[in-house]
């Protein structure tokens, strides 16, 4: 369990949160919709400890810790893959950055790229491969940080729509496959039904929750399904300020 | 490229047509100034003497350039590992600058004699300065968003250093190092000039005082050439060692 309670942040007086509070169940997929500039980026520069929040706790299985940089692996919109290593080597940096066994870690890396479709791209370099590629390749990375809750902060946002859909079904094997709790940001409301046990809707600057689904039905999703397109435009009208219609 | 090259040769050629011609044309005396096609047979006929004046400069720039990167690499990564060193030394760096390093190299060679190590010290006075600058601003311009995942990753710093910010810098070290370089030549000959018993500077300054001109040009001729070379040799490292591009993001 994922507990964030009453976290605060303000820059250059503009207050970005105020008393903001998420708790995240443990192997669920919690996904964060909000609208662009609502400050959801600054949630995760808060998590990962890239930027230190004014007030508030988190709590990583019951265990309170400064942020979450140290028990969270993290994925972002650019793949980040270091342009002077091979897809491999970049594969390997969690493991590299910390003096661990490479030798394992290969192996275990090669079986990831063969999960993820990337088999005999091992040593290609980043520039020769597609932006999906790429982002398989991250996901790899992401993999081999070994830890069990993930960050994901818009990570498909910057692929075309069809990549878009097979990435998504690769972002549910991190749940069904590899167990890992995971915390996704996104403007997308489409992948967001598609991928959320639990959606989180925010509201813009300073951020709050506005509402919280629970999504149950069962995944792979498919975008026709009635419960989804009902969801849909319920949430449509919360984010555009339509319709104050409480009851789901 | 090849046109851009073509034009600059073709310029080079008009330009040496003109001085030979004007040398000829008015009989200029060789002993103020020799046409160039005195200047190349010289070069090549007196090889013999002036290739050994030449092996001792290169020398000297070889080491200058080895002193300087063995001051200015760990500075510079000292600086950018403490911005509060890089506060404290950057304003006298950049005030060492404005000193006129010529002006210091008659005291060089009071200090550290009339052999190499004076000239050594004047060429890596000179590199020093490109070189610590291109790196540490190579460091500083990491991309951020590679920052956070190295902190993530939960990365050291010498391992952050070897596997990022290093890869990163080093086209701009590079840059920094072909600056250096061809500047290097400048400081080698001036230790010479002050006071020596060999080197390219050294020859200049006896063959001018015997009016022979055309050895002093044959000498600027060798050590364009050798600036030339090293210069290249440097831009060929850099293409083995950087073959990628840093995405700016």
């Amino acid at each position: 369990m994922l507990q964030v309670s009453g976290v605060t942040k303000q820059f250059d007086l503009q207050t970005i949160f105020s008393d903001f509070s998420l708790s995240v169940t443990e192997n669920g997929f919690t996904v964060l919709l909000g609208p662009s500039g609502c400050g959801k980026s600054t949630l995760f520069d808060l998590l990962s400890g890239v930027v230190p929040a004014d007030t508030g706790t988190l709590r990583w299985r019951g265990r309170e810790l400064p942020h979450l940089g140290s028990v969270a692996a993290y994925m972002q919109q650019k793949d980040l893959l270091l342009p002077w290593f091979s897809l491999m080597d970049n594969a390997l940096l969690p493991v590299k950055t910390v003096n661990g066994d490479v030798k394992t870690a290969e192996n275990r890396a090669m079986a990831l790229f063969e999960r993820l479709g990337l088999k005999g791209y091992e040593g290609h370099m980043p520039h020769e491969v597609s932006g999906g590629m790429g982002q398989r390749c991250a996901l790899v990375r992401t993999l081999m940080f070994d830890r069990d809750l993930v960050l994901l902060d818009e990570p498909l946002s910057a692929l075309d729509a069809i990549t878009r859909r097979t990435l998504q079904s690769l972002l549910l094997l991190l749940q069904t496959e590899f167990d890992k709790t995971l915390v996704m940001i996104t403007h997308d409301i489409e992948e967001a039904l598609l991928l959320a046990d639990e959606l989180v809707l925010l509201t813009p600057r300073p951020m709050a929750v506005q509402g919280r689904f629970v999504l149950k039905s069962p995944k792979p999703r498919r975008f026709d399904d009635p419960e989804l397109l009902a969801l849909k435009s319920h949430v449509l009208g919360k984010l555009t300020g339509e319709g104050n219609d409480d009851s789901l | 490229m090849i046109r851009s090259n073509l034009v600059a040769l073709a310029v080079a050629g008009v330009l040496l047509c003109l001085w030979e011609g004007g040398c000829r044309f008015f009989g200029v005396p060789g002993f103020i100034l020799p046409p160039p096609s005195v200047i190349v047979v010289t070069a090549v006929m007196k090889a013999p003497l002036i290739a050994p004046h030449a092996a001792v400069t290169f020398l000297e720039i070889i080491l200058g350039i080895a002193l300087a990167l063995a001051v200015a690499v760990p500075l510079a990564m000292a600086m950018f590992a403490m911005p509060a060193m890089e506060r404290a030394l950057a304003p006298f760096l950049v005030a060492s600058q404005a000193v006129p390093v010529f002006a210091l190299a008659p005291l060089l060679v009071v200090w550290l004699g009339y052999g190499i190590a004076s000239k050594v010290f004047m060429a890596g006075v000179i590199i020093f300065f490109p070189i610590l600058v291109s790196l540490l601003e190579g460091f500083k311009s990491c991309n951020r968003d590679f920052q956070t995942l190295f902190r993530l990753m939960g990365g050291g710093f010498w391992k952050t250093m070897t596997l990022l910010y290093w890869p990163w810098a080093l086209p701009h070290f590079f840059a920094g190092l072909k600056v250096g370089v061809t500047v290097a030549t400048i400081g080698a000959v001036i230790g010479e000039w002050v006071g020596a018993q060999q080197g390219l500077g050294y020859l200049m300054i006896q063959s001018n005082a015997r009016l022979k001109v055309d050895l002093v040009f044959a000498a600027i001729l060798w050590l364009s050439i050798m600036g030339l070379l090293l210069w290249g040799f440097v831009g060929r490292l850099e293409k083995r060692v950087v073959t990628w591009k840093n995405n700016p993001m």
